[in-house]
């Protein structure tokens, strides 16, 4: 198993009226290879089942397990080395003053700490970016800044993925491109996790594209999970039926604006 | 004013400013790079000047520099120890470095506040008579000034390029990247303040020795006026250069901010304006950028307020 999940729970501002139990003992297995999408409401929790995964903060209680490593208490900079995460804002993945080749060798980390680019690191990095098809291959001494929301965000992917990490966390990283460059980093995003074999968990509020990437689908209400379907079950699901099994299990519609059916 | 005084002049100002600029050089990492503004600047400048003197003065001029340098990558430490570790902010951190550093400059030289070294071995006096009677003899100053400022320049253009040098311009540039990915921030910020501030250290050090004095109040003003020196270089380049380059160009900052003082002082500018002069600099650099882009704003005001009128009329 990659990562074992048992009864983690995270409340913010406890015994304030403001407390917010964002997760409520959760429980989740992944297996290696899996590649789950996560759908939900606002607030559901899911981004903060991100963060409590990566350690943006730690939980209240639970214990995380990632490939036999007990990372409950990690620090994030100390988890990241095997998990690789990616946010809605294409502007925070990368440094905005730094070349895209700067940026690459950042996150590839090749050799010891006074170690520079070599000319092998610059040949590696130049097929790389021209797997992306964007010609961002031609400007790898240009600074990142330049580049638009879509060819950041691709280049934040590859960076991701440079060093395959155990996991790879998407929290809509597409949401905030329009909707062909979303297209473009979304196939981008099968490809490089089909080549390198990455178990992956991606947040999405689009929930057809939940079910047709991935193999897996998880869906989550006021810090749980309240679905979990994979195989053929959710072959034959359609958008229709994932709402209603939502109504079923919570007992309300699943309604915010910013869901798309489509 | 005879050409010979000028050339004199001119040379002096050259000194003062290649020693300066290794202050400059020094906010050039921390501030342009690493985004930190080190207000323990000031009291890291007469640390080292202190140490750096009282090193000279017990007989070991070479040693100096290493003291003091030494001194500087301590101070540094702490300044980064207390806003990474203990939860102080980065500006606040720095004033409360440089208020406790008065003391302990006062303790390095013993009780006082001026160490003189006119009668003390130092390196530029012992480099002024390894070259006596020899073409370069008088240009002592400027030789281990320059020598100074070109090591830390290649030892920074170097080193911006590796590994760490990349992780610690990206904890500049991008903080929630750099703690995303599998570098700790805290270490990088530590690393950067303790090279930074002996750069800083080292300044001091050699303007003690080549004034032959060394006093308290020496690096009073040190960090608006490095300053001042490193957004001065920064006009000379675009965005797009490579850092060293824009390492190089903060030397020349410094360079033309110390003729440009050298011009005011030669048209009878009291020399107690030096600190007023370069506040004003800092205060055009880092506000013109913000001014220009409100300008197209303040402009449509007073057109639409213009229209009212006449539309009153």
């Amino acid at each position: 198993m990659m990562l074992s999940i048992s009864h983690i729970s995270k409340t913010f501002n406890p015994g304030t009226v403001n407390a917010k139990t964002a997760i409520n003992n959760l429980s989740l297995d992944v297996e290696k290879g899996d590649f789950i999408t996560v759908i939900g409401a606002n607030g559901a929790g899911k981004s903060t089942l991100f963060g409590a995964i990566s350690g943006s903060f730690l939980t209240d209680s639970g214990r995380i397990v990632l490939d036999g490593t007990d990372i409950t208490m990690m620090p994030e900079h100390k988890r990241s080395k095997s998990i690789g995460r990616l946010f809605q804002d294409p502007m925070l993945g990368s440094a905005p003053a730094m070349s895209i080749e700067e940026n690459l060798a950042l996150a590839a980390h090749r050799g010891t700490w006074l170690s520079r680019i070599t000319k092998k690191d610059k040949e590696d990095f130049r097929e790389r970016l021209s797997v992306l098809g964007m010609g961002l291959e031609n400007r790898m001494k240009q600074p990142v800044g330049l580049l638009s929301g879509g060819q950041r965000q691709a280049l934040t992917l590859l960076m991701a993925t440079v060093n395959p990490p155990k996991l790879l966390l998407l929290d809509e990283h597409t949401a905030a491109l329009d909707p062909g460059t979303a297209e473009k980093v979304l196939a981008l995003t099968e490809k490089l996790v089909k080549e390198n074999g990455l178990t992956c968990l991606m947040i999405t509020h689009n929930m057809q594209s939940a079910l047709d990437l991935g193999n897996r689908t998880i869906m989550m209400n006021n810090g749980r999970i309240v679905l979990d379907t994979c195989g053929d079950e959710r072959k034959n699901l359609s958008v229709g039926d994932l709402l209603e099994r939502f109504k079923d299990k919570v007992g309300e519609e699943l309604t915010t604006d910013r869901i798309l059916l489509s | 004013m005879d050409l010979s005084s000028a050339l004199n002049l001119l040379q002096t100002a050259a000194e003062l400013g290649l020693i300066s600029s290794l202050t400059v050089l020094s906010l050039f990492l921390s501030y342009s790079m690493l985004n930190v503004c080190d207000l323990s600047t000031d009291g890291c400048f007469t640390l080292g000047a202190v140490v750096g003197a009282m090193v000279a003065a017990s007989g070991h001029p070479l040693l100096s520099i290493p003291a003091a340098m030494a001194a500087g990558v301590l101070s540094g430490f702490i300044t980064a120890f207390l806003q990474t570790k203990m939860g102080i902010e980065s500006l606040l951190a720095g004033i409360i470095v440089n208020t406790g550093l008065y003391s302990v400059n006062i303790a390095v030289m013993g009780n006082t506040s001026l160490v003189n070294l006119n009668f003390t071995e130092t390196i530029f006096t012992k480099l002024e008579t390894a070259l006596e009677n020899t073409p370069l003899a008088g240009q002592y100053k400027l030789i281990i000034a320059l020598a100074a400022v070109i090591i830390v320049v290649l030892f920074l253009s170097f080193f911006l390029k590796t590994n760490l040098g990349l992780a610690l311009r990206a904890t500049g540039n991008n903080p929630d990247m750099v703690r995303s990915s599998s570098i700790n921030t805290s270490v990088i910020i530590i690393i950067g303040l303790c090279l930074s501030n002996s750069f800083t250290a080292l300044s001091g050090c050699l303007l003690a020795q080549s004034q032959k004095s060394a006093n308290i109040d020496m690096g009073s003003g040190m960090v608006t006026i490095a300053l001042a020196s490193l957004l001065i270089g920064g006009i000379l380049f675009s965005k797009r250069k490579s850092t060293a380059v824009r390492a190089v160009c903060s030397v020349v900052g410094a360079l033309i901010f110390r003729l440009v003082y050298t011009a005011a002082l030669r048209f009878n500018m009291p020399a107690y304006m030096l600190k007023l002069v370069s506040s004003v600099i800092v205060i055009i650099a880092i506000s013109a950028p913000y001014l220009k882009k409100q300008l197209p704003k303040l402009k449509r005001r007073l057109e639409l307020r213009r229209k009212k009128e006449v539309s009153k009329v």
